[in-house]
């Protein structure tokens, strides 16, 4: 192992994090907006939207982000639809995220009994007060298993950035790869820097996973 | 109307280029299931042992597995076996053997769930009903379990195939890197060919994960 | 004579084709205390769940004074703010404390004062012996702790009438008595109330009136001792029956006496 080298590297890998984390967190902010929207019409099975929200979901549950990211990044510009490598890495990070973050947020809205609902009814609150007082924060405590476990997946999802010229981890690896050869040192600190990045937020899940599974809610 | 470049597709032989290309892509996935599933369960099981150090290796290295992004574990080794061992492997061997490691750790972590989730007096109802610690096991354990694990190892696959579409970035020639070359070769005349290309591959895999997830689904809600 | 507070008229509720009840009709005045007794399933809580429009309802009219209740109806929320009601299953909020619990609808939907809801809900939590309680979260208590905050809870909406649906009927026996004291003292302080209820006992001290249910009618109704003492129809003498035992000496003797007599 090359230390010199490792120190040499160490900035330029800062720089890709530091671009990663910020594309990442601005991605999974939107698939969260759009899970939520998803999930709410999905559960109060508003017509039209509700279909064309599952229909949604279908799409980008099934297909790789990397063909989405083709499809925006190489594919719309043709039809006149041109946007930057940093927007095109949010898009399709939130598309890909929306849906996996609807399917979480429906399991916990799914998981609360309708007639916490109707005794919110009676006690005068309006859908709209019921849904963000009564529904949503218990909605929310319950999918912070599948909601963290999202967090994670899309985090590493961001490693396919690197293929619509984006400078995170995963091109400044190959970057260097390829023009000093250095393989093992640049692995190396690609593989670290993914671990300072995901393991805390793998430990907060766990950690998040415990506290609830002790304190589920049970009046 | 704009030229949305699906003509291509028409030309020659490049539909029949690009459903080989998937086949790559296809193929891959299907062996790694293959394997890693069976694998999975072996160390889902295992991972219920006693023995702590088997136990906290088998964590570890399931954990990290787990954590990695499969980009940076397909980098990993196809560039460090050669270099360490002076394997020359293939990218295509080289992305079944991570996948198998990929798919095999997520696979024991659901079977681990689906232990976990079957609950303690299942055990105690069974154990007062005079069965043996096998045959509880044997009629009430695994039998539920089985349940609960299907329909997520059949998500499994579905994510394997989505995966697969990573394996370009080692030199693979699946799907995306035939429709590059495609889109490359008629640059001239099909101008707008990378929009109906990448859309027709966006279709493809969702075709090919698309009624997969369907029966996972339906197993998941026939079962709960 | 007190005015009718609430009238029901002709209501039809159905599931489909299945008629949950049938054309009943009858009012309540101020102040009054009315029980619903009936077999399970003749249709009594669904009758309580009507009256605050968790159901919709397929004929008749639901009146509280000179408004109708209606599931879809304009204003309901207005109206349901009203009308209190307590579940069997207590439904408290979860992720809130008990004073949470209490003071959100008065904060939220009637739009209150935080400190002058507080006080009220912290003077009511004393009655019912919860005062130390109110940062306590609803999994920490006792499902008769927990059912007595919820009777606080829709009192603290100041309800022109209460719904109490089998309110005791998930609890464990010996919480029974506290919930039913709450429920009595507020009978005594002239609160509006109808409740539905399996303890006959409870019924019969609390009652003004009391309407039997069977299969989506009102079969029977009058004053309590009237009904209990003497029911005029064979339906509820039956009904009734099935809260007294029979002595388990006297059917032994009565087998004996078969096996002897066959002898």
């Amino acid at each position: 192992m090359n230390w010199t080298a490792i120190a040499d590297y160490l900035p330029l890998y800062e720089k890709a994090a530091v671009l990663t984390v910020k594309l990442g967190v601005l991605g999974i902010f939107f698939a969260i907006i759009i899970g939520l929207i998803c999930a709410v019409i999905q559960y109060y099975h508003i017509p039209v939207l509700k279909t064309i929200a599952g229909f949604y979901i279908e799409l980008s549950r099934n297909t790789p982000l990397l063909i989405q990211l083709f499809f925006i990044y190489y594919g719309l510009p043709k039809v006149g639809i041109s946007i930057s490598p940093s927007v095109c890495g949010v898009s399709g990070l939130a598309f890909l995220g929306g849906s996996y973050m609807a399917e979480a947020f429906r399991s916990g809205l799914e998981a609360i009994e309708p007639i916490q609902t109707e005794s919110a009814y009676s006690l005068g609150m309006s859908r709209i007060q019921t849904m963000r007082y009564v529904i949503l924060p218990q909605a929310f405590s319950i999918s912070v298993p599948a909601f963290m476990a999202n967090v994670i997946f899309l985090l590493k999802e961001t490693s396919v950035f690197s293929a619509v010229s984006l400078m995170d981890l995963m091109f400044t690896a190959k970057d260097l790869i390829g023009l000093y050869y250095k393989t093992t040192e640049c692995l190396f600190l690609l593989v670290v820097f993914y671990l300072i990045i995901l393991l805390p937020v793998s430990l907060l899940g766990s950690l998040l996973e415990r506290r609830l599974k002790y304190a589920k809610p049970g009046a | 109307m704009q030229n949305l470049g699906l003509e291509v597709l028409f030309k020659g032989k490049n539909m029949i280029r690009l459903l080989g290309g998937l086949w790559v892509a296809l193929k891959i996935s299907l062996i790694s299931v293959a394997i890693s599933i069976p694998l999975g369960i072996l160390l889902g099981a295992m991972m219920t042992w006693k023995n702590p150090i088997v136990k906290a290796i088998l964590r570890i290295y399931l954990e990290f597995i787990r954590i990695m992004p499969q980009m940076v574990l397909l980098f990993v080794f196809y560039f460090e076996t050669t270099k360490a061992f002076g394997w020359d492997l293939s990218g295509e061997t080289a992305s079944i053997i991570v996948f198998i490691l990929w798919g095999a750790a997520e696979m024991s972590d659901l079977v681990r769930g689906a232990f976990e989730s079957i609950p303690k007096h299942q055990y105690e109802s069974a154990e007062a009903l005079g069965f043996t610690r096998a045959q509880t096991l044997t009629y009430i354990i695994i039998p539920q379990t089985l349940r609960r694990l299907l329909p997520l190892s059949i998500n499994l696959i579905t994510r394997m195939i989505k995966t697969t579409s990573l394996v370009l970035m080692i030199g693979v020639v699946e799907v995306l890197k035939v429709a590059q070359q495609i889109i490359e070769a008629n640059r001239m005349t099909s101008p707008n060919a990378a929009f109906g290309v990448y859309l027709t591959i966006f279709i493809m895999y969702f075709l090919a994960c698309w009624p997969i997830s369907m029966l996972a689904r339906y197993l998941e809600k026939k079962w709960r | 004579m007190a005015e009718n507070l609430l009238k029901i008229e002709h209501l039809v509720k159905k599931y489909e084709d299945n008629t949950i009840l049938n054309d009943i009709s009858f009012n309540v005045k101020q102040g009054e205390v009315i029980v619903i007794v009936g077999p399970s399933g003749c249709g009594k809580s669904t009758l309580l769940r009507c009256i605050n429009a968790l159901e919709p309802i397929q004929g008749g009219h639901i009146y509280l004074k000179d408004d109708e209740v209606k599931a879809g109806g304009a204003n309901l929320a207005k109206l349901r703010q009203r009308i209190g009601m307590v579940f069997q299953s207590y439904e408290l909020f979860p992720h809130l404390t008990v004073i949470e619990n209490i003071t959100l609808a008065p904060m939220k939907v009637q739009k209150r004062a935080r400190e002058e809801v507080e006080k009220e809900a912290e003077a009511l939590l004393k009655r019912v012996g919860l005062l130390e309680k109110k940062n306590y979260y609803p999994r920490e208590l006792s499902g008769g702790q927990k059912q007595r905050v919820a009777i606080v809870r829709a009192l603290c909406m100041h309800p022109e009438i209460l719904l109490f649906d089998e309110v005791t009927a998930a609890l464990d026996p010996e919480m029974v008595r506290e919930v039913l004291d709450v429920i009595v003292d507020l009978a005594a302080e002239g609160k509006t109330m109808m409740i539905v209820t399996h303890e006959m006992q409870f019924a019969k001290a609390i009652a003004d009136r009391v309407i039997f249910i069977d299969s989506g009618s009102i079969v029977e109704e009058g004053a309590p001792e009237a009904f209990f003492e003497s029911p005029k129809t064979e339906r509820a003498k039956k009904f009734l029956q099935t809260f007294t035992f029979e002595d388990v000496s006297k059917r032994r003797a009565a087998a004996s006496d078969s096996i002897s007599a066959s002898e």
